[in-house]
Formats: C-alpha cells, sequence, structure tokens
C-alpha cells in the first residue's frame, strides 16, 4: 500500500512536469491551431540560459524572471523569423518545419552549453514538509507553480480581451481580420507567451533530471499526450491530462507493463484519445450548423 | 452631398484569375446602396476587394481618404464593418463572445455595453441565445449575429453579403426589415450585395447591377426597379 502511495505521489511530481510544457503546447494550439513539436527544446534552451545567468551570481529568483522574459522575446522572434515564412503552407510541411527547428535548437544547444550533465538548483528548501517521504518540496512547489500558471492562463482565455482575440484568430482568421485584430502579431504573442511558459517548465524540470539537451524529449511526449487527453483547448483539461499522464505512468510501470515500456504509456494514450474522443476528455467538441 | 464611397475603375482578382474588369459606383452617406447581379458576377469579389482581402487595382475612396492600399485590419479601423459571405461566425465561442469581438476596437465601455443592449432589443433572440455556442445557432440566427458583430463596432458603413443566402422566407422578412430600422435609427451607410434582386431593391434607393465584372446598370431603386432588362432577368415578371 505504501509502496503505491508511493508511486501515486511521484506521478503527480512528474505530471505537474508534464501539465507544465502541456500548457505551453495548448497556448500555441489555442492560438494558431498548430502543435510545436520543438516546445520541450526551447524550453530546454531556456534553462541553459537561467543555468548561465546563476553561474554568474544572479540570484535564483532573479535568473527565473529574466529567463522567463529571454523565452518570451525569444518565442515572439521564432514565430516571426522562422515560422512567419512557412504560414501558407499546409499542415503537413509545418510539422516538417517543427521538426527542423526541434533538431535545430537541440544542436545549437549542445554546441553552445556542451553535453555535460548540470545539476540545476530548486528554489524550495530541501527539507520535506512535515519529514514526509513521499513529495519533496520541489515537486510540491512545482504543482504549486503549474496551478498558478494554469489559473492565470484561464483567466487571460476567458476574461481578457487580448484573450478572446487569440482564440478567435485560432478558430477564424479572416474574421478575426475583419473586425480589426491584427492577427500576425497574435500569432506571434502565442509563440512568446508559449516559450515563457515552456521556460518555467524548463526550470522545474532541470533540478529532477539534470540539465542536458536531452532533457525535455521524453517529457514532450508525455506532455503531448496529457494535452491530448485533457482536451488542447482548455488549459484546465490540459493540466489536469498532464497529472493523469504523470500517475498513469508511474503506477502502470511499476506494477502492470514495467518501467522499461512506461514511455509506451503516453503513445497508447495519445491513439486511443485520437480514435475515440478526439476533443479528449474536457475539449469542447464543436458543432456548426449551416 | 458628397459620396462616403466612391470606386473608380476597380479591378480585382484571385491569383491569375481576374474577376472584377474596372468597376465604378458611389455609395452617398446614410444611404443603402444594392449591387445586384447573378451567381459569378464579382459582388462577393467587390466587397472582399473594398476590404482589402483580396488582390485589386484601382480608387477606393472612403470618405475623402484614398483606402486602396490598406490591409483589412486597418479598413475596419475606420469603421468599415463587412458582414461577410458565409457570416464568419466564430462557431466555437458564444453568441456574446462573438459581439464582443465586433467591439474589438472599441475602447468606450459604456458605449459598448449600450450597443450590447441595442442589439438585443433589435435581434431578442440572440439575447436568449448569447451564452450558446455560435455554431449550434440556426442558419437565421447566425445572420442576425454577423449583422449584430459589425454593428458592435458602432461602424459608418456596413457591407452586408447576401443576408438572405439559405434561409427560410419568413427570416429573410424578418432581417431585412431589422436593417431598414437599423439604418433609420443609426443612419450608418450600407452596401447591400444580393442576389435577390426584389428584396434589395424594396431597401436600396440605389442599386448597380454587375454581369462579368461590369456595372451594367445604375441608377436609383425605381429606376433601375422599371429598367427592362432588370424587370425580365432578376424580377421575373
Amino acid at each position: 500500500m505504501d509502496a503505491l502511495l508511493h508511486q501515486i505521489f511521484s506521478g503527480i511530481a512528474s505530471g505537474g512536469i508534464y501539465a507544465g510544457l502541456a500548457l505551453a503546447l495548448v497556448m500555441i494550439y489555442q492560438s494558431t491551431g498548430h502543435i510545436n513539436f520543438a516546445q520541450g527544446e526551447m524550453a530546454m534552451f531556456s534553462t541553459y540560459i537561467a543555468w548561465e545567468l546563476i553561474d554568474y551570481g544572479t540570484p535564483y529568483w532573479g535568473a527565473f524572471f529574466l529567463t522567463i522574459v529571454f523565452a518570451f522575446a525569444a518565442g515572439v522572434a521564432i514565430e516571426r523569423l522562422v515560422i512567419r515564412p512557412f504560414h501558407n503552407l499546409p499542415v503537413i510541411a509545418l510539422i516538417i518545419v517543427f521538426i527542423g527547428l526541434l533538431v535545430v535548437v537541440n544542436s545549437t544547444a549542445s554546441w553552445i552549453f556542451g553535453t555535460t550533465l548540470k545539476t540545476f538548483p530548486s528554489p524550495f528548501p530541501s527539507e520535506p514538509l512535515w519529514n514526509n517521504h513521499y513529495i519533496s518540496n520541489h515537486e510540491l512547489g512545482s504543482i504549486g507553480v503549474v496551478l498558478i500558471i494554469v489559473a492565470i492562463l484561464f483567466v487571460f482565455f476567458r476574461y481578457t480581451t487580448l484573450g478572446l482575440a487569440m482564440r478567435a484568430v485560432a478558430e477564424n482568421p479572416i474574421s478575426s481580420r475583419l473586425v480589426g485584430i491584427r492577427v500576425s502579431w497574435m500569432l506571434a504573442l502565442g509563440w512568446g507567451l508559449a516559450a515563457a511558459i515552456g521556460a518555467v517548465s524548463g526550470m522545474l524540470v532541470a533540478p529532477i533530471l539534470y540539465l542536458d539537451s536531452s532533457m525535455m524529449g521524453g517529457v514532450l511526449i508525455y506532455s503531448l499526450a496529457g494535452a491530448i487527453l485533457g482536451g488542447l483547448d482548455n488549459p484546465w483539461g490540459a493540466a489536469v491530462g498532464g497529472f493523469i499522464i504523470g500517475i498513469m505512468e508511474n503506477v502502470l510501470g511499476a506494477y502492470v507493463i514495467g518501467t522499461q515500456l512506461k514511455f509506451s504509456v503516453a503513445l497508447i494514450v495519445i491513439v486511443v484519445v485520437l480514435l475515440l474522443r478526439p476533443a479528449g476528455l474536457f475539449g469542447r467538441t464543436v458543432v456548426t450548423r449551416v | 452631398m458628397g459620396a462616403l464611397l466612391s470606386v473608380k475603375n476597380l479591378t480585382a482578382g484571385y491569383g491569375e484569375t481576374v474577376v472584377l474588369h474596372g468597376l465604378n459606383f458611389e455609395l452617398r452617406e446614410g444611404g443603402i446602396t444594392a449591387i445586384l447581379g447573378a451567381n459569378g458576377a464579382g459582388k462577393t469579389t467587390t466587397l472582399r476587394a473594398l476590404c482589402g482581402l483580396c488582390r485589386r487595382r484601382g480608387e477606393i475612396e472612403f470618405d475623402g481618404k484614398r483606402i486602396d492600399n490598406l490591409v483589412a485590419e486597418d479598413v475596419v479601423r475606420l469603421g468599415v464593418a463587412h458582414v461577410p459571405d458565409g457570416r464568419g461566425t466564430f462557431a466555437a465561442m458564444t453568441a456574446e463572445e462573438n459581439l464582443r469581438l465586433g467591439a474589438y476596437l472599441r475602447r468606450d465601455r459604456d458605449g459598448v455595453a449600450q450597443d450590447f443592449e441595442n442589439v438585443y432589443t433589435l435581434f431578442p433572440r440572440l439575447k436568449e441565445r448569447r451564452s450558446q455556442q455560435a455554431g449550434t445557432l440556426s442558419g437565421g440566427e447566425q445572420q442576425m449575429l454577423a449583422i449584430a458583430r459589425a454593428l458592435m463596432l458602432r461602424p459608418r458603413l456596413l457591407l452586408l453579403d447576401e443576408p438572405s443566402f439559405g434561409l427560410a422566407p419568413l427570416i429573410v422578412q424578418e432581417i431585412y426589415r431589422t436593417l431598414r430600422t437599423i439604418n433609420q435609427q443609426t443612419n450608418v451607410s450600407m452596401l447591400l450585395v444580393e442576389q435577390n434582386a426584389t428584396l434589395a431593391l424594396d431597401l436600396a434607393d440605389h442599386a448597380y447591377l454587375v454581369e462579368t465584372g461590369r456595372v451594367v446598370i445604375s441608377g436609383d431603386s425605381e429606376t433601375v426597379k422599371a429598367d427592362e432588362t432588370i424587370r425580365r432577368s432578376y424580377l421575373g415578371y
């Protein structure tokens, strides 16, 4: 029983990490209808920036917020310079661009920052709360940060004009232009926000997995599974999906299919959800009458 | 009174295809002008060209300013609201969110709140359905929503692309009655594109008949109505 509880708690902890990156995926999906396969690599690159800043002696939270600003600017720049020229191509071509971006960011990171594993600090105290042996403070803190991001995103998309405009652009770019929304800036803004959220998730992953250029590869697949399971158009759903995937991965890995095969859980979830319920558990199915 | 919109020698098309071959027309402030024509005559393209949604050449002057080099996002900033072909509904959003998007450029909160009241008075059914997903509204309700969304801009010129398309006759009558009310209450000018010539000529004060991208007949509605060609080919008696 204790062992099962252990697995569930570490599932929730890794779920928090998947939820963070899933939110970044949802951000771009909400504004463009695309899934950015390079999201994990961009997060990893930003985490290196944070590492460098901390290495120069910047205090943790200073480095944390500077990195978010850097990631936002880089996200906007990548959209304007790399993605924009391919904007009118079919989705399949864009997928190739995203994969190309993944490879380029990954190689650039290894080239600039080297390939040795780096330790990354956690901002949370190391002594576990109430001396529990189920979950560390870093894991609890990460979950808290993810929940805060979800809440901010929810309010942003639901109640602000800017959030409404971003959703409008994803749904109907022509109608959006006709009400005066500058579509291309909304897309860039979506990329910027996604990159910023991705950077946060990268900085939360790094203390657990060690910082290295392949750190986010697996995380991206789990996050994608979580986002699809919860619903790509719904920040709450994607976050919940991330947690469910984390728990499933750990529990199934420990008791059912073994740790070697637990990676396939994510892929199976993706396939099953897309077959049976493509909008995800909490996504809205859009009905259109004509 | 000078023209609010004046179009000279407008050509427009998509890719290699030229649809409009030098169109000329005018619209006076507060008036309703109809552009009539069969399928493929270039009616929708005319509206799209005015908004910068397709490739075009020629002179388009709105309120004394040339707008033929502006992109769609900037044309709307001058107060030109387009009710597009196919209604342009944001289907996944609620009716109310569609209306909020219509007011995207407005910064006067009180005025926007007032306009929500106004459009709900004009279209009471939208008020009943305001929290419903817009894609699930009936065709007529979606057309009302599209007009209401355009009104939320508090526009000076309303471009209407076949508001009768695919709707039951009773609904069409209701929509046309409301358009007349809107014109009388707010003095917003309207450029109406319509296949149904009878309807359009009843509402409009001026009309142009377009055939294969050129204006072939123009004048005030009564004159156009009396024209032999129009009577036989478009009014059907």
